[in-house]
Formats: structure tokens, C-alpha cells, sequence
């Protein structure tokens, strides 16, 4: 049973194609990454399954098509998007960021912040501090509990490593492992695509707007094309 | 000119600034949450103050007509939006007719200042939102200045409501009560005090509002992060209605206020606006303890302008405007677009 199904999805900026005919599936408690280089659509992608911009084809979740549906219905049937620029409310605190994720199920929150405190203690010690304030790894580790609050069924991340110093890098994808082990899908878009591969089921290959490559993700971390082009000779 | 006169002059200043830092708050608030620089705030204050005028001497305001045609706009606006029909239904046509029912019933029996003023608020409030979801929602993804435009448009069709509504004579309330405090010389008159209670009261509300509150943050996360906020399932145009609502009810407060001290016109609420707008500009649109220190000394401007030179005074008071905006320019914080 997949919790996303996308068909044949093309997103345009007015005449200009970012995405075209993109098919793809996440299965329940899944991990399917996206890797591609610069500019190749990844974040169009995840942004018009979000629905914050409008798309053609389809997008089912739970099975059930989206259709128009806007971005607070999307978030209410648990689907969650940690965007590329983490999109904080800067001068708020952490604690208000997180609460504030929980916005649309005020009424479980209490417990989903100590979850979401257990899994990242820093942001635990760092709730009065202003979310503007914090440094690049617990700012990503803020967008991804915001996200968490909503307890989503699907939660797409794009780009959680970017920015961040190795040590902290890993920090994320250990996270990212042990989100994966709570049952919730994870649909992760990267160009550190050794680590993504390494965490991740299943992997496409997203190049200039189009799926180019598909297949489980050990087969593709020996895919000569990939090495070639994404892992180097290491 | 002895201290006395310096005393009552400053106790003016700092009444009518009072008002002016309510609607600045206002003004900021929607302006955060929205980016409407909200021009007609002024048509609320005079709706508010003729409202109430009009509730005090016991005749049905002729803003209540005003009231549930703008609920029936709002109304088919949300329904051709494909919006949950039951609740459009609810807030834009049940709401009017049940205060058009209570203020039929309640007017001519002359309820008193508490009930007067509720249902003046009531009257008046909820078109801020009917306004929203007709004319601005439509245009959230708009330019500041495209809004701007509308905000302006929307101004002056409620000024010409207003004439049409109210008719071109002015109204005056009687005081809220006969009483005044006396501190040596000066002499506080009962409605100043209600003004300055009513409006620490207020701003201590919305303190507590914005910080407390899970909608209240809501509604700063809208003004801090748009995108943000819509990611986690807050509705961009709900904290767009809520912010007006807020606004008209700040407004309409404004105007119950000060029509006790002052006679109303259909079109006095503009100028009334503009000095809150000339505070919030000088705090730079961004800072609510700003605006409201501005505004306190926009009071105190005025007032002791009025006295040296009471011909100028408008002229003395908005020309205050610009060596702020010439300092800020210098500095560099301007005003723009903060879409990326
Ligand atoms: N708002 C926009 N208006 C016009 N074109 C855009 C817009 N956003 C992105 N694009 C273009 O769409 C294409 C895909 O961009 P996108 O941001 O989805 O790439 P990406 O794969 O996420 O890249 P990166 O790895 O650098 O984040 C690029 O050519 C980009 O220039
Ligand atoms: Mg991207």
C-alpha cells in the first residue's frame, strides 16, 4: 500500500517547464529519496505535492486524489513539508515554532512536544530562544519538529543536509533513520546522494525536470552512471 | 503660558493620542498580517461613533442596512470560492439578522452606555471581515501597492456609504457618565478617563492576545513567515479576517469613544485615521510599542499646535511626517515588498 502516489505530474513557472511527467510512489513507513543536481526540479516537485504550487496529473494520498485540495486540508490528512528554507518564524521562540506546528491538532499537542523534545534535547534546552537565533543544524532540526507536530503520516524533507557541517550532516541522517523506525513515510530530496542512498528503500534520479533513473537504492549506489555522476571515484 | 495650560494641553494630547495608538495598532497589525495599509480604518471609527450616536438618542442606526448587505456580498463571495457553505451562512447571514433583531428590539428603549456600545461594536465589526472576503482575499497574492489601491477604493466607497447611510449632518453622544476627577488644577473629565482605562485595557488584551494564545501566534506567525504559517496548516486568509476583524472593532471602539467629546461627520473618521496612520508610519509599520509612543506624541503635537497656531495644527502634524521618513530614508530602512 503506497501513502503517495504521484502521476504523471508536470509543474510549470508560467511558460517555463520545472517538472515534467513525473511519476512516483512512497510506500507506508517508506523511505524514497530524490537526488539530482542543481536546478533539476527536486524542490518544484515536493512543493507541488504540497500543493504550494499548482501542478498537472495526479497526486494520491491514502489513495484518495488531492485534487485541488489546498495546503491546510494536505496538512490535516498528514502530509508535512520541511522546505528548502526552512521557513521559520524567525522571531518567535522555539517552543511557539513547535507549538504552532501542532496549529491544526491543538488538542494532542502536549504530547507530540515531548516527543519531538525527546528526539532532538537541543531544541528542548534551546525552547525560550528566538527561532532567528538558533545555528544551522538546530534551525533544521526545528523546521523537521515543527513538522513533527503535526504528526504527519508523510513527511517530505528538501535538502535537510544543506548548509550544515559534516558532523551534523550525519547527526540528520541518524535522525532521519530513526523517524523511519517510528513508521512515519518519508519522501527526502538531496544532493548528498551517498548519504541519501544509504538511508533510503528506493531512489529516482530527477535530471532537468524528468525522471531518469529508478530502482532501489543499494542497485543505484552501484549504478555506474550514478557513481560517475553523483558519488565520485570514491 | 503657565504650567496649567501646559497641563491641559498635555492631558489632551495624550487622550486623543490614546485613540490615535489604538488605531496605529491596528494599523500595524493588519498591515503585518495582511500587507493592507488599511485606509478606510477611518470609515470604521465614524461608523462606530455615528452608530452609537444614532443608538444613544434612541433611532435605528441606518449602518445596520449596511451590515447585512455587506453580510450577503460576503456570503455569495465565499459560496462562488467553493468555502464551507453551513459556516458562510452562519457568520455572514445569521450574524446580521441577529443583531438586526436586537437592535430593532433594543433601540428605542434606550438600554443604556454598556449596551449602546456593544451593539454599536457589534454593527460595525464584522463588516471589517465582509470587506476582507470580498475585496482583499480575492487579491492575497497581490502587490503591497495593488493593495494598497484597493485599500483606497475601499475607503472611499465607505465614505460615500457613509453620506448615504448617515446623511450629511453630524451626530455628538452624551458623556458615558456625569463625573470628573479633580488633581489640584487640572480637571480629568469622566470620558477622558474611560478613554485612557479603555485603551491601557485594550492594549493589555491584545498583549495578551498575541502572546498567549495559540491563534493570537497564529496571527504573528502569518506576519513572520506567510509560507511558514501555511505549511503548518494555518489559513493565510482566516488570520487575514481576524486581523480586520480586529481592526473594525479597534476602529469602531475609536469612534464610541470619542463622539462623547466631539461631533461626528460621515467623513471625520479620515483625518481621525490618518493621525493613527501618521504614528504607525513614523514607528515604521513594524513596531507595536513604537506606534504606540508615536501616537502619544502626535496627541501632544496637536494639542499644543491647536493652541499656538490652531489654524496649522493638521498642517503642524502631518508635516511631522516628513523629516522622520527623511531620517529613516537616510538610514535606509524603508518600507518594501518583503515577498522574496
Ligand atoms: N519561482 C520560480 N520562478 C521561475 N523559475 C523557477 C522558480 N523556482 C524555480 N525555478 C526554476 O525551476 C527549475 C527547478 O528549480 P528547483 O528549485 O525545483 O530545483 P532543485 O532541483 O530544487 O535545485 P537545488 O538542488 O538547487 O535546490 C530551475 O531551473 C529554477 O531556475
Ligand atoms: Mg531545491
Amino acid at each position: 500500500m503506497n501513502v503517495l502516489e504521484v502521476e504523471r505530474l508536470s509543474v510549470a513557472y508560467g511558460a517555463i517547464p520545472a517538472v515534467e511527467e513525473v511519476s512516483l510512489a512512497v510506500p507506508e513507513g517508506g523511505l524514497v529519496t530524490v537526488i539530482g543536481p542543481n536546478g533539476a526540479g527536486k524542490s518544484t516537485l515536493l512543493n507541488a505535492i504540497m500543493g504550494v504550487l499548482p501542478s498537472r496529473g495526479a497526486i494520491r494520498f491514502d489513495g484518495a486524489a488531492l485534487g485541488a485540495a489546498g495546503i491546510e486540508a494536505r496538512v490535516e490528512r498528514g502530509m508535512a513539508l520541511v522546505p528548502e528554507k526552512r521557513e521559520l518564524f524567525a522571531t518567535m521562540t522555539v517552543a511557539d515554532n513547535l507549538l504552532l506546528g501542532g496549529f491544526r491538532f491543538r488538542r494532542q499537542a502536549g504530547g507530540e512536544l515531548e516527543r519531538v523534545y525527546a528526539l532532538f534535547p537541543r531544541l528542548k534546552e534551546r525552547r525560550a530562544q528566538q527561532a532567528g537565533t538558533l545555528s544551522g543544524g538546530e534551525r533544521q532540526m526545528l523546521a523537521m519538529g515543527r513538522a513533527l507536530m503535526a504528526k504527519p503520516r508523510l513527511l517530505m524533507l528538501d535538502e535537510p543536509s544543506l548548509g550544515l557541517a559534516p558532523l551534523i550532516v550525519r547527526d540528520i541522517f541518524r535522525i532521519i533513520a530513526d523517524l523511519r523506525a517510528t513508521g512515519v513515510a518519508i519522501l527526502l530530496v538531496e544532493q548528498n546522494a551517498r548519504a541519501a542512498l544509504q538511508v533510503a528503500d528506493r531512489g529516482y534520479v530527477l535530471e532537468t525536470g524528468r525522471v531518469t533513473l529508478e530502482g532501489d537504492a543499494g542497485a543505484l549506489a552501484g549504478d555506474s552512471r550514478i557513481v560517475e555522476m553523483y558519488l565520485g571515484a570514491g | 503660558m503657565d504650567s496649567t495650560i501646559v497641563a491641559i494641553l498635555v492631558q489632551d494630547g495624550i487622550v486623543n493620542g490614546a485613540i490615535y495608538a489604538l488605531l496605529a495598532l491596528s494599523l500595524v497589525l493588519v498591515f503585518a498580517v495582511t500587507r493592507v495599509v488599511f485606509v478606510p480604518q477611518g470609515e470604521f471609527v465614524a461608523y462606530g461613533a455615528l452608530t452609537y450616536a444614532a443608538l444613544d438618542s434612541g433611532s435605528t442606526p441606518g449602518s445596520l442596512w449596511l451590515l447585512c448587505a455587506l453580510g450577503a456580498l460576503a456570503f455569495v463571495a465565499g459560496v462562488i470560492r467553493r468555502g464551507p457553505v453551513l459556516r458562510l451562512a452562519v457568520t455572514s447571514l445569521v450574524l446580521p439578522a441577529v443583531v438586526t433583531g436586537l437592535t430593532l428590539w433594543l433601540a428605542p428603549l434606550k438600554p443604556g452606555v454598556a449596551v449602546n456600545a456593544a451593539l454599536a461594536l457589534a454593527i460595525v465589526t464584522p463588516m471589517a471581515p465582509y470587506i476582507y472576503r470580498i475585496g482583499f482575499q480575492p487579491l492575497a497574492e497581490a502587490s503591497v501597492l495593488v493593495l494598497l489601491i484597493a485599500a483606497v477604493a475601499v475607503h472611499l466607497v465607505l465614505a460615500g456609504l457613509g453620506l448615504v447611510f448617515f446623511g450629511p449632518e453630524g451626530s455628538r453622544a452624551t458623556a458615558f457618565a456625569d463625573f470628573s476627577l479633580s488633581l489640584g488644577d487640572l480637571t480629568l473629565p469622566g470620558q477622558a478617563l474611560w478613554i485612557l482605562g479603555l485603551t491601557a485595557a485594550l492594549m493589555a488584551g491584545l498583549y495578551g492576545f498575541f502572546g498567549f494564545t495559540l491563534l493570537g501566534k497564529a496571527l504573528r506567525a502569518t506576519a513572520v513567515n506567510r509560507l511558514g504559517a501555511r505549511l503548518v496548516g494555518i489559513a493565510t486568509a482566516q488570520s487575514g479576517g481576524i486581523a480586520f476583524a480586529l481592526a473594525g472593532a479597534i476602529g469602531a471602539l475609536s469612534g464610541i469613544l470619542v463622539v462623547p467629546l466631539t461631533t461626528v461627520y460621515y467623513d471625520s473618521g479620515f483625518v481621525i485615521g490618518l493621525k493613527g496612520f501618521t504614528a504607525a508610519i513614523i514607528a515604521g509599520m513594524g513596531s507595536y510599542p513604537g506606534a504606540v509612543l508615536a501616537a502619544l506624541a502626535v496627541g501632544v503635537l496637536e494639542s499644543f499646535s491647536s493652541f499656538w497656531a490652531s489654524a496649522f495644527k493638521e498642517v503642524i502634524v502631518f508635516t511631522a511626517i516628513i523629516p522622520v521618513l527623511l531620517w529613516r530614508s537616510l538610514r535606509h530602512v524603508t518600507l518594501e515588498d518583503e515577498e522574496e
